[in-house]
């Protein structure tokens, strides 16, 4: 066979039939799901197809004009069109709402899942673990275990999409997406960037490596840079004078922070609102959008001043801090020189987080 | 209740004396015409030379992707001719091409109406296309752009230094032009109908138009603001769009597909008039349902301007806007689906002939059917996350829009060539080009769903080496694929000089239009037609038929 055709073409043939793949790998809890519905959307698309197709070829040999040669004039018939548009109809509801339920699984994370940062930028993926690791167009995770990325990008639309996972999710410039997923099978697994964002964007691809627990674990320890998020937020805290105003002390100027994410706070609208990662996000960029009731909005926007990975550690350490103690403790230490407490390391109030921890 | 058919003799057929064609010569009778007839023979030129443009980028990113490591282009040509294939062929090919050639021709002779309302503004929506076009071309002379067709701020706005501002203008100006035919064809539709041509008694073509018209004014200024919006923030900063200065780059989403998902009817409700036309002479028969076709293009006009936010699924938008959208485009598929079925069940007790136009319309019925159920695996949220921004919807969108639109264009275009030229093409080589493009397309455009769900995203210029083999299958289709264009462009022209004399009515079409002379006279009617039947009434047709039809000689 293969000297009638060009050799080029049957090293195609054979590579295509050997690895012929027409699914990705089923790799996360929602991928048996997603291939459901899919499986779903095939077999009604299938009868779709073929109720047409045989009107269509058996009319055409049925009714040629050959054999056919007088046509009946036929006006329309209510029941069978009201019979064509409810069949359609009702199959495309069950798609809707399975689709719909598959949706809000995919998008609305379990409160345990163990939460990552992702960042895009023009044309990589940096990933940021609580615990300090920091990774570039490379995901680890354990399997096993839900996992919540909070994306955000730096520049243009990204989207961050694990075909092995059937998840995806667009991260945006200015506010955070969430998306999560567990993985089930470890391997490998593409990661693309799906949203067109300028010349490299089929470059902007990486791995992601689903790990055993112990793997994850040996590996954890081993990528670590040292500084937790947390850490990494207190010094940023610390250096852009944030302590000078939010501490515990009578006369300060902002909100005291100490567990304030997840809570509900009055603005100054007289709206209530939950602080959550958007919020606080916001509130550092352009403090006057949410104002908190009872506070003077003197607070300067942090617009420019602060990259998003800054952004992600204030935020991871607003999340995690649960007393003043530590930021009423620099004020005292080195009244009107915040900025060098930043260099103090150690320390125990914000603890480096152990990866897969996530405060509430 | 039963028609027989006897067509005419095309042996005796005559050239008539004079026609639109002949009544007066030389470049400035036609660039100052004001004939909708040769309107549209300018339209149908400016879209061909566009959509060979187009084609031709497909042709390269066919090429391209042969092999996974992007070897042919360079990352950022790759990136503009994408782009720019996406511009051409849908804001200078798709959306202009039915309503514009078509429809300037077909509209007055089927309603029985000299010209359009207003013939003016008709030639003045022409200069402005081409226009918008000549800025097209010269963008992508000067450099081209590389933001796809869908402008994604912020990239569009703050992150390229390509001819973004000019991609931008020629389409804005060009937008003008859409909502000028548009509103020329409402108007016309509403005021100048032939005594006794019933909103009922049109054909079913005209049904299609007016829901497109009615998109085109409603539609088309939000892309001009849309685009005016880009431009403005890439010249003076304006910040609408930018989250950095408190704007929102979703905005522009909203915005964009506010325009964009209506366009996507745009181009596909046009064909489905042709084919509803096409159907009916070749089955001898009456549109099953006619009612019910005409409502589901009025209601498919309708519904498409609630369904845009479905663009953006998975990007941000609440969960709860996400269901309402995702219900509405399961509502507006039930319109499509109805019409398919109306089609099919109109071929029953026909007594069908197999000419091009109809093998054109059994292959826009397969491919739209293929492409409008992949709609709904698109439209259902969770299938979506997985499926958005990868071949998949590459694939759908091409199923529809040039697996239906192009298919229902080729049957039109052949269906009336012998109105619009007075010659036939060659039935034979019609026929060959019919099935060639059916093949070539399914071989182009099948595998691209497979890739799809493998999670192949759009617009990668490089991919990774496991995708090759779809791949190269694909580009081998879109061989076949060039095939079946090339070829109609080739015998449409030869036939131009050679083609076999057509006489008024070959087709023993039932509609107004092939009542009067071909190629038409410059008036139309020689007087104002009495409408006295209801549309495809083919025992209308064949008692007329016992009487001589009228040329004039």
């Amino acid at each position: 066979m293969q000297h009638f055709i060009s050799p080029v073409l049957w090293q195609f043939l054979v590579k295509w039939l050997t690895h012929f793949a027409l699914f990705p790998p089923e790799a996360s809890s929602i991928a048996p799901y997603a291939d459901g519905l899919y499986f779903f959307l095939i077999f009604i698309s299938l009868i779709g197809v073929g109720a047409v197709a045989f009107l269509v070829i058996f009319f055409s040999i049925r009714y040629r004009q050959s054999r056919h040669p007088v046509a009946v004039q036929i006006e329309g018939s209510t029941l069978l069109e009201a019979t064509w548009t409810i069949i359609p109809l009702i199959l495309f509801m069950i798609v809707f709402v399975w689709g719909a339920l598959l949706y809000f699984r995919i998008y609305s994370p379990p409160p345990n899942a163990m939460n990552v940062y992702v960042v895009g930028k023009q044309w990589m993926w940096k990933v940021e673990h609580p615990g300090g690791q920091h990774e570039i167009n490379a995901l680890h995770i354990p399997i096993n275990e839900p996992i919540q990325l909070t994306l955000i990008s730096q520049d243009v639309f990204h989207s961050f999409s694990v075909p092995a996972f059937r998840v995806k999710r667009e991260a945006i410039p200015g506010r955070y997406t969430t998306v999560w997923f567990e993985a089930t099978r470890p391997g490998v697994y593409h990661l693309f960037c799906t949203q067109y964002c300028g010349t490299l964007h089929s470059q902007m691809i990486g791995w992601v490596y689903a790990m055993k627990p112990d793997d994850y674990q040996a590996w954890a320890a081993g990528s670590t840079s040292g500084h937790s998020l947390a850490q990494n937020g207190e010094r940023l805290f610390a250096s852009l004078g944030c302590n000078s105003c939010h501490n515990s002390t009578p006369n300060a100027h902002g909100p005291n922070l100490a567990n304030v994410y997840g809570s509900h706070v009055q603005l100054a609208n007289g709206q209530f609102t939950t602080v959550d990662d958007a919020f606080l996000r916001d509130t550092i960029l352009n403090p006057t959008l949410h104002q908190v009731a009872g506070y003077a909005p003197i607070m300067p926007t942090y617009q420019g001043q602060v990259s998003e990975d800054g952004l992600i550690d204030l935020v991871e350490y607003i999340k995690g801090l649960n007393s003043n103690y530590r930021i009423d403790q620099t004020i005292d230490n080195s009244a009107g020189q915040p900025v060098q407490t930043g260099a103090t390391p150690g320390g125990t109030s914000a603890p480096p987080l152990a990866p897969g921890t996530v405060k509430p | 209740m039963s028609t027989s058919v006897s067509l005419p003799d095309q042996s005796t057929a005559r050239l008539p004396k004079v026609s639109y064609l002949n009544k007066e010569y030389g470049l400035k009778s036609w660039l100052l015409t004001k004939d909708h007839k040769r309107i549209a023979i300018m339209y149908l030129l400016g879209t061909t030379f566009f959509f060979c443009i187009g084609g031709a980028m497909a042709a390269l990113i066919r090429l391209q992707l042969l092999t996974p490591y992007g070897d042919l282009l360079a990352a950022d040509t790759y990136n503009k001719v994408f782009s720019a294939h996406g511009l051409i062929m849908v804001f200078f090919f798709l959306v202009p091409v039915a309503p514009a050639v078509l429809g300037n021709f077909l509209i007055p002779l089927m309603i029985g109406a000299r010209d359009v309302a207003f013939p003016r503004i008709n030639l003045f929506s022409w200069y402005l296309f081409m226009t918008g076009g000549c800025i097209e071309v010269c963008m992508l002379v000067f450099g081209g752009v590389d933001t796809g067709w869908t402008f994604t701020t912020p990239l569009s706005t703050h992150f390229l230094n390509t001819q973004v501002v000019a991609a931008a203008m020629g389409i804005f100006v060009a937008g003008f032009s859409s909502i000028l035919t548009g509103l020329n064809f409402i108007v016309t539709i509403h005021r100048m109908r032939a005594p006794g041509m019933t909103w009922f008694r049109l054909p079913l073509f005209i049904w299609s138009y007016y829901a497109t018209s009615v998109i085109f004014v409603l539609a088309t200024p939000v892309i001009a603001i849309a685009l005016a919006l880009v431009m403005l923030e890439r010249v003076i900063g304006i910040g609408v769009f930018d989250p950095r200065m408190g704007g929102d780059p979703l905005l522009f989403q909203h915005l964009f597909w506010f325009y964009s998902h209506p366009a996507v009817y745009v181009m596909i409700l046009p064909g489905m008039g042709i084919i509803s036309e096409v159907v009916a002479c070749f089955c001898r028969k009456r549109v099953f349902g006619y009612t019910a076709v005409a409502f589901s293009s009025v209601a498919i006009g309708v519904f498409s301007f609630f369904v845009w936010a479905h663009h953006m699924f998975i990007m941000g938008i609440s969960n709860y806007s996400a269901l309402v959208f995702s219900l509405m485009t399961m509502l507006v598929a039930v319109p499509s689906a109805i019409k398919i079925f109306n089609w099919s069940a109109t071929m029953y007790k026909g007594s069908i002939s197999f000419d091009t136009p109809m093998l054109y319309t059994l292959g826009f019925i397969g491919l739209f059917t293929i492409g409008g159920l992949t709609g709904v695996f698109l439209a259902s949220l969770g299938m979506d996350i997985h499926l958005t921004e990868t071949y998949f919807v590459v694939a759908h969108f091409h199923y529809v829009m040039v697996g239906g639109m192009v298919s229902a264009l080729m049957a039109g275009l052949h269906f009336w060539w012998p109105k619009i030229t007075g010659r036939m093409y060659p039935e034979s080589l019609g026929r060959v080009a019919a099935i060639i493009l059916f093949m070539g397309f399914n071989l182009t455009f099948f595998p691209q769903f497979i890739l799809g769900y493998l999670g192949m995203p759009r617009r990668y210029w490089a991919y990774p080496p496991e995708f090759q083999a779809l791949n190269v299958l694909s580009s081998a289709g879109a061989t076949v694929l060039a095939i079946g264009y090339l070829l109609p462009i080739c015998y449409f022209i030869w036939s131009l000089k050679y083609g076999k004399i057509a006489g008024s009515n070959p087709w023993q079409a039932a509609g107004l239009e092939w009542q009067v002379q071909s190629p038409p006279l410059t008036e139309n009617f020689e007087q104002t037609p009495i409408v006295t039947h209801e549309a495809y009434d083919y025992e209308w047709l064949a008692n007329q038929t016992r009487n001589e039809v009228p040329t004039v000689g």
